[in-house]
């Protein structure tokens, strides 16, 4: 288990260059498997087009009290990247004047940001529909000073969508690190007391399922079934509803990918299992995801990639929504794990 | 040519068998794809029987190829092991019953 990030090893893939050659070069250079770029001209999807702008997706900084194996973000406690007030503040005059309905922060763990509470506060003035945050969950049961989170969620009617790899305590430790599983199913006990996740209750609480290693999640509804009834007879828990998400060859899953060789069986699944439907609904046509700095991406993992939007507008201080609308959305091979059976976006499925 | 009978990456060439005889190829993999899917049984529980089955008829490619789909099932190593014993029960026990056509045989030629 990793108890350092990349950036913090020094390790060559805390390099978005050093990624990217990888994820260009090698069995797509060869011939052996397909660009996406090419794939996606096939069904004349290339270049790929924003739709309507409906998410804005902010990180608020890669701080995280964990450190996942998979995680694209390449998070942990020695990340020191923070989105500033002054930062926030130019994404709450966007918020205003959006038509986004969906509101997202991410991180890391985006509690740990000093503004993070003052942020929700003004952020939910703003009437946003639906309002998220990506808890990690053991944040709330790491320190005294978080043991209220989940009043303050409610408070605020927060949407919360919180990882969950697997419901026995071994898959989702060797994942997230020991005491996690613990951690998480006392932080969803305290969810489901506020009335989280309770079936008829308005207080949404999601998981999202990720395969914890070089796999591709199964079918939604049906893990979504299993969850259920796992957390429900172990420990009373009820949640809305499962995403299965695909791990994307970024950061420590690609490191992970390669160290265990298993990054070319992986790439191959990956394309085996394009699906063309899929690529009209990829999340990056109706997102935009914000970094702790301020510049514009088209999605979270185009961010970690720093593929910063090939627009005019690249910061969210520039910020005009008809400019941005008239991009093509960076590409690369990372994209298969978009498009791969039934899709995967940070809403689960999308074919 | 390959130095060894099997090679893991074979496995990715399955679908190829189709080149040779479209028709058989064909009817195969649609007949395999219906096999797998959600019935009186569940896919979950077809995954368990699938790999018992390819432990028991001894296919490497199988058994990777159904290691693999048990975790994106969320089938967990317990439940992957146990239906492997009880492969191996089977097996075992239909060499061991085996033993009576053995005894038959013997006790008919022994006076
Ligand atoms: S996956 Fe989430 S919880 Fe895990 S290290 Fe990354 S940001 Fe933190
Ligand atoms: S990785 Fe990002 S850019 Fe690529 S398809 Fe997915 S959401 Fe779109």
């Amino acid at each position: 288990m990793a108890t350092k990030s990349l950036k913090a090893q020094g390790d060559e893939l805390a390099v978005s260059n050093k990624q990217l050659e990888i994820l260009n070069g090698g069995i797509f250079a060869d011939g052996e498997l397909p660009y996406f770029k090419d794939k996606i001209n096939q069904i004349g999807q290339f270049p790929l087009r924003p739709k309507k702008l409906e998410v804005l997706q902010i990180n608020v900084g890669y701080m995280c009290n964990q450190v996942c194996e998979h995680c694209h973000v390449d998070a942990g406690p020695d990340r020191k990247e923070i989105m500033t007030r002054e930062t926030m503040k130019q994404c709450l005059e966007v918020i205003k004047n959006t038509g986004a309905h969906t509101l997202d922060l991410t991180g890391g763990a985006p509690e740990m940001n000093p503004h993070f509470r003052w942020f929700v506060e003004e952020a939910a003035k703003a009437g946003i529909k639906d309002f998220i945050v990506r808890s990690n969950l053991t944040i709330i049961r790491a320190n005294k000073k978080y043991y209220d989170l989940p009043d303050f969620f409610k408070k605020h009617n927060v949407h919360v969508i919180s990882s969950m790899p697997h419901w026995t305590r071994g898959k989702t430790d060797k994942q997230r690190g020991d005491g996690v599983f613990d951690k998480s199913i006392k932080a969803l006990q305290e969810l489901n007391e506020r009335g989280y996740g309770m079936p008829d209750s308005e207080l949404r609480l999601d998981l999202v399922y990720n395969p914890s290693g070089a796999y591709l999640p199964g079918d939604q509804t049906a893990m979504e079934k299993d969850f259920k009834k796992a957390l429900k007879e172990d420990f009373g828990i009820q949640f809305h509803n499962l995403f299965a998400i695909t791990n994307l060859p970024i950061a420590r899953f690609l490191d992970y990918l390669i160290a265990s060789e298993n990054y070319e069986d992986y790439m191959y699944a990956l394309v085996e299992a394009y699906n063309p439907a899929a690529v009209a609904n990829v999340m990056c046509t109706n997102t935009i995801s914000v970094s702790w700095d301020g510049w514009l991406y088209d999605c979270d993992f185009n961010q970690m990639l720093d593929l910063k939007v090939a627009s005019k507008v690249k910061h969210i201080k520039d910020y005009n929504e008809d400019i941005l609308n008239d991009r093509n959305i960076i590409i690369s091979q990372h994209c298969y794990g978009c498009t791969a059976g039934a899709g995967s976006s940070c809403q689960g499925t999308v074919a | 040519m390959a130095d060894s009978y099997y090679d893991p990456k074979d496995l990715r060439k399955f679908g190829k068998i189709t080149e040779w005889s479209e028709e058989l190829g064909t009817k195969f993999f649609d007949y395999y794809g219906k096999v797998f899917e959600e019935g009186a049984l569940s896919a979950r529980e077809k995954s368990l029987i699938a790999l018992a089955v390819s432990h028991v008829v001894k296919c490497p490619y199988c058994i990777d190829a159904y290691t693999k789909d048990g975790l994106q099932k969320g089938i967990t190593k317990e439940e992957m092991m146990e239906a492997v014993h009880v492969g191996a029960a089977i097996e075992s026990g239909a060499t061991l019953v085996h033993g009576v056509q053995m005894m038959n045989k013997y006790n008919k030629l022994s006076m």
